[in-house]
């Protein structure tokens, strides 16, 4: 017998009678009152700096003037002034990236409880993107952002694409004496912007 | 049972330098208040733990479907499935994967799967070098040591030790200890590894059955830059780590870093359910005896752990012994649970090593009951003839930790301590009254204390 099939057998063996697997309790669900000021809050919290903005002519400013200065790249669909060339770095190695300054990305859905923002390779050329840039900017729309993690998973399908993450504030670790120190393997900073 | 490698000749070791024991203690401590204050932000929290170990208990009751449904998702997501029944073929697993990619440079984020299975010294003995990329295992890699801690793998060195290490391995300044600094080091230290290895090895957290897909969290960001950067990513989990949904992360997700270090969620979350474009993904299902703790009913309920440590940092013993103590990958309450049923003469003295004050179960997310399992692991270790050592760690073992002349000096009055040191006590409002009357605190369980009694001479 391969040893799959032994396991298998094994634990099919040894496992107790069938518990019948019940639903996720609706309680669990609580619909915040204001998601958009608790996902602000929590993101403040960790370190990340949030805009609240209406439309984009912010955010297209910020993109031209990070451009002037910067290595960037922009993965931002559908918006008038503001190229997304994403595109390019679908092939380009780990080394290429390392002097990727800014990432600019955005996520469908946002999540109040723990500022969470999902994106998977449909915004994501190269899954490099957010973990190797220094700077990391996400954007989401207002609308996208809901109470919690139970809403966030009814809306996004997790294997709809082959890589997707959810990513909460910058890079950090506390482990050196329980020092937070932000910016650990990933982005030294992390920018949000929820555009109205 | 040799004699330097008991839980209390050890940590008899840790606490001899008393202020260092005390910052260990105090540390952990601010984490278990961290986990207290997310707790406590969340509406339906008791409702979450309740869901997740029902999901868990749903889960290992069907186990043998879920892995098989996991596997057939996994193929068809185009990932390579392996099944190691123990340690030894785990590792020549990723050893005949490695050597099949012809790749020597390799990048490993955290995975206590792979400590328990001593990955890095087999890889070692084969000649290839492993570079671990948590900050926290880096540094005690560098050191030749072993993590202390599930989720805090450093957390038994100070500043000044890491900069110590730091300046040894990587040409940081002398005694300069500031974290930012030493963090940045290892940063651009670390990166090169990234930007070099072509293969990278991570842990799961969670397997989803129904998508063949595997969850990463980490907070540093060193799994993703590992496997994005590296051609082949070979992720190792224990069979234990499997959900029925992905609806149920969820309810996973929510619990995991709050219970963990009090943070809402890890900065990364990370969903693999296919390589990308070019490269090659690996799963190994390792058992290495968790079929057979499936199969002891008392026990089982061990496998539902999702390893976030909240254990660790409200315990009592584990606060003031040290990770290491416990001579076991996982150490702290659960990992006194699980080392008996991998080797029982090796571990026969960590069940003994808890007041079985109960905070552990208290705050497990997934509901343990550990420290009725500890208390059962003894009378298991009694009737199988494992006993003596067991009496002997009662004797002078656990002696060390709860007669420390310090422990009881401040649990005369000051309440916070008192809680901190015996959190029992708080547990059930009616054994409040009896610890002004007594020096020693007596075990709350009555069946263990009618055991010791019997067992002592
Ligand atoms: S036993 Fe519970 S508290 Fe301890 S590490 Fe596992 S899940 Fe966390």
């Amino acid at each position: 017998m391969s040893t799959r099939d032994k396991i298998l057998q094994a634990v099919k063996n040894n496992k107790p009678a069938l518990i019948p697997l019940q639903e996720i309790p609706a309680l669990l669900d609580v619909t915040e009152e204001n998601p958009i000021v608790k996902f602000t809050a929590i993101l403040k919290n960790l370190s990340t700096e949030v805009k609240e903005v209406d439309g984009w002519d912010e955010v297209i400013q910020y993109v031209s003037e990070l451009k002037q200065q910067y290595k960037i790249v922009t993965v931002i669909d559908g918006v008038d002034g503001i190229v997304n060339d994403g595109a390019d770095t679908i092939n380009q190695s780990a080394a290429a990236l390392a002097s990727l300054d800014y990432a600019l990305i955005k996520g469908p859905i946002g999540i109040a409880e723990n500022g969470a923002i999902w994106l998977n390779d449909k915004n994501l050329p190269n899954r490099l993107l957010p973990f190797i840039c220094q700077h990391l900017v996400l954007v989401i729309e207002a609308k996208d952002i809901v109470s919690n993690m139970h809403q966030a998973y009814r809306k996004i399908q997790v294997n709809e694409e082959g890589y997707g993450v959810f990513i909460s504030g910058p890079s950090k670790t506390a482990d050196i004496e329980q020092s937070l120190v932000i910016g650990a393997h990933g982005p030294l900073s992390l920018r949000v912007y929820i555009v109205h | 049972m040799q004699g330097t490698t008991t839980h209390s000749e050890k940590a008899a070791q840790f606490i001899a330098n008393e202020p260092r024991t005390d910052w260990h203690d105090d540390t952990l401590w601010f984490v278990r208040t961290k986990r207290d204050r997310a707790a406590h932000t969340i509406e339906a929290w008791e409702g979450l733990r309740a869901t997740a170990s029902h999901i868990k208990e749903h889960t290992l009751s069907n186990l043998h479907d879920y892995l098989t449904q996991f596997e057939q998702n996994a193929l068809a997501n185009g990932v390579q499935v392996h099944w190691a029944a123990d340690a030894a073929e785990h590792n020549a697993i990723v050893h005949s994967i490695i050597k099949k990619a012809g790749i020597d440079k390799i990048v490993k984020s955290k995975s206590m799967l792979t400590e328990e299975c001593h990955l890095n010294e087999y890889l070692i003995q084969q000649g290839i070098d492993v570079v671990d990329t948590d900050l926290g295992e880096r540094i005690v890699q560098f050191r030749h040591e072993l993590p202390s801690h599930i989720v805090l793998p450093a957390i038994h060195l100070k500043k000044q030790d890491v900069s110590d290490t730091f300046h040894e391995h990587l040409g940081t300044e002398k005694d300069n200890i500031d974290p930012s600094y030493l963090t940045h080091a290892a940063r651009l230290h670390l990166r090169d590894k990234f930007i070099a290895s072509d293969v990278a090895i991570t842990g799961v957290n969670f397997a989803i059955a129904e998508t063949g897909g595997i969850v990463v969290c980490t907070n540093e960001g060193n799994a993703d830059m590992g496997v994005h950067a590296a051609r082949v990513h070979i992720a190792c989990m224990g069979m234990e780590k499997m959900i029925p949904k992905a609806e149920h992360l969820g309810v996973f997700l929510r619990l995991l870093a709050r219970s963990a270090t009090g943070q809402p969620i890890t900065t990364y979350s990370s969903h693999f359910h296919k390589p990308r474009k070019g490269a090659e993904m690996h799963i190994v299902i390792v058992d290495n005896g968790r079929s057979r703790q499936l199969g002891r009913a008392d026990f089982r309920n061990s496998l539902k752990c999702i390893r976030c440590g909240a254990c660790f940092n409200t315990c009592p013993v584990y606060r003031r012994s040290g990770g290491h103590s416990y001579h076991n990958a996982v150490a702290g309450p659960i990992g006194s649970i699980l080392a008996p049923n991998i080797d029982m003469r090796k571990n026969a003295d960590l069940p003994f090593a808890s007041t079985l004050c109960g905070s552990c179960s208290n705050v497990c997310p997934v509901k343990i009951d550990i420290h009725d399992q500890l208390w059962k692991w003894r009378q298991v270790l009694m009737k199988e003839g494992y006993g003596g050592s067991g009496k002997n760690i009662m004797m002078k073992g656990m002696a060390f930790v709860l007669s420390h002349p310090r422990i009881y000096r401040m649990a005369g009055g000051m309440g916070r301590k008192v809680m901190r040191w015996m959190p029992w006590l708080f547990n059930n409002k009616s054994l409040n009254p009896w610890y002004k009357n007594r020096e020693m605190p007596a075990p709350p369980k009555q069946s263990f204390r009618e055991w010791y009694q019997q067992n002592k001479q």
